[in-house]
């Protein structure tokens, strides 16, 4: 019992880093009905701008920690944004495996010039916060993995809020139902779609970082198998669904920590895709996914 | 306040407007008839800037708005109401409605505009906390009118309102238009394939055929034209 419940609280903090990718992924896929393959080079991105402003701050305190964290985030946020506007934008009206195409190269670009600029040797990532060890019962738990569950759950409610409750949330889901209705009401698309990359980015530099922090060691193409996981996070949930983003990821990082706990744990990295391909053959519209039938 | 003028649009190689023009005069309801494909949905499309035309010039208000992006056009008071209603499916009436008043900041002046509007349509009050996909076609086409007089637009453009709705709420839905027109002075410029119905509530109709602008004039005087009357009305003698 004791193993289930410390093997349980592994799963839901990489899960949770899961989840944070996985929104964006999602959300880019609902505005512009496409899977944006660079997103999890913004997420290595992320990571090598808190190891860096993580040199200009107190190492292990919790202010410093939340300061680096919120630079990453604004670095990020910049950085989807001039990629939407620099790659994607002007190919707005082409077919999607055109941009599709364009993403990987633009993932491409982001892993080798990081690899030209950071070097491809692993680099250590820095302790942020403070570090602990705390025993809750038999439980033996770090206060790294507590942080990961805690900013990811702040953040997630955050988005909830942004997406639900505000103008530009609500743009954001009409954009994303019908983008020539959202321009008839008088909805800048170009801007909300914009503002969809910046909130994706910052959760991918958010999820860069506790990443790091639980894996600490960071290198150019560390994006590329959490991106990967976290794609098919938000497939499991149904793509274009926020909750189901972040339930996927939960369920995927749960999941896959079992299976390396067990005898099977070589199998880890595949369990994945495993529950990729049962998910597009038993329910292709994901778990929270409906296939919205069409009134005329 | 509307002109268009000499409005060419294609499909590719298709051409679907081949020089249309017309005006519509402050304060009216002007329809433009025709038959499917003649170009009704097509020059509404590209005076609201979802379509940029190959040749000609769309004027409002005395500006060019030919070049404007759609929102923009939008916030001139030009408002769309597009075929087939495209309410935000998943979103709630109440949801759709702040939508329409997207651009508008001043919170007075959206609630007086949720008052007029549920006293035009007092079922979307009823429905308000409903997702929009479940209404059914006449109550989605009242939101779809709504929401555009959300945003207190000068001039609006209906597509097909009666399209796939029961008759009797067709008949409601088309005194609604006339009330709205008379009490708020909105200039109206109405896209329908019943002839019949649209002629009876406009002023002036413009009759389209392939792209071009094959008749027009008054519409009671079009409502008696034996030509107009044989391929748009049904025939009949003259009621």
């Amino acid at each position: 019992m004791t193993e289930f419940l410390q093997q349980l609280l592994n799963g839901l903090s990489l899960g949770a880093i899961y989840a944070l990718i996985a929104l964006g992924y999602t959300m880019v896929y609902g505005v512009l009905r496409f899977i944006n393959f660079a997103h999890s080079d913004v997420f290595m991105i992320g990571a090598f701008a808190g190891y860096y402003l993580g040199q200009r701050v107190p190492a292990g305190t919790l202010a410093g920690g939340l300061a680096v964290m919120a630079g990453a985030m604004v670095i990020c946020a910049v950085l989807g944004m001039a990629i939407e506007r620099l790659a994607y934008r002007p190919l707005r009206g082409a077919p999607t495996l055109n941009v599709l195409i364009t993403a990987i190269g633009v993932s491409l670009f982001l892993q080798y010039t990081g690899q030209l600029i950071f070097g491809a040797t692993p680099r250590t990532f820095p302790q942020l916060f403070p570090a602990a060890r705390l025993s809750i019962g038999p439980l033996s738990v770090s206060s790294n993995q507590l942080l990961v569950i805690a900013v990811a759950l702040v953040l997630m409610i955050a988005l909830q809020l942004i997406v639900f409750r505000t103008r530009i949330g609500t743009a954001m889901r009409a954009v994303s139902l019908n983008p020539n209705a959202a321009r008839l009401v008088g909805v800048n698309n170009d801007v909300v779609i914009s503002f969809t990359f910046g909130l994706g980015s910052a959760l991918a530099a958010a999820g860069g970082i506790l990443y790091a922090m639980n894996y600490p060691s960071i290198d150019p193409l560390m994006g590329v198998m959490p991106g990967l996981k976290a794609f098919v996070a938000a497939i499991l949930g149904g793509i274009g669904n926020i909750p189901g983003a972040a339930l996927g990821g939960l369920l995927l990082g749960t999941v896959e920590t079992f299976v390396g706990g067990s005898a099977f744990s070589t199998y880890k990295d595949a369990i994945a895709f495993a529950i990729l391909i049962l998910i597009l053959l038993l329910r292709p519209a994901g778990l929270l996914g409906r296939f919205v039938a069409e009134k005329v | 306040m509307l002109t268009v003028s000499d409005l060419h649009v294609s499909y590719g190689a298709i051409n679907a407007l081949s020089g249309v023009s017309f005006t519509i005069p402050q304060g009216a309801i002007v329809t433009l008839i025709g038959g499917n494909g003649a170009g009704k949905t097509t020059t509404l499309r590209t005076i609201s800037g979802l379509l940029r035309p190959r040749r000609g010039s769309v004027t409002f208000r005395g500006e060019d708005i030919t070049a404007l992006p759609a929102h923009a056009i939008v916030a001139r008071g030009l408002c769309h109401v597009p075929e087939g209603r495209m309410v935000f499916a998943n979103l709630s009436v109440d949801e759709n409605l702040a939508m329409g008043a997207y651009l508008l900041r001043d919170r007075e002046r959206i609630a007086r505009n949720r008052e007029f509007v549920f006293g035009i349509f007092p079922r979307l009050k009823e429905r308000l906390r409903q997702t929009a996909g479940t209404l059914s076609g006449g109550e989605q086409q009242m939101l779809a009118i709504g929401r555009a007089l959300m945003g207190d637009p000068a001039f609006l453009m209906l597509d097909e309102p009666s399209l796939g709705i029961a008759p009797r709420l067709i008949a409601t839905i088309f005194e609604k238009i006339v009330e709205i027109n008379r009490t708020q002075g909105l200039t109206i410029l109405l896209v329908e394939q019943n002839a019949n119905l649209a002629l009876e509530v406009s002023a002036g109709a413009y009759v389209l055929e392939t792209g071009r602008v094959v008749m027009q004039g008054p519409s009671a005087q079009l409502r008696d034209d034996p030509q107009l009357r044989a391929t748009y009305l049904g025939g009949g003698p003259v009621g």
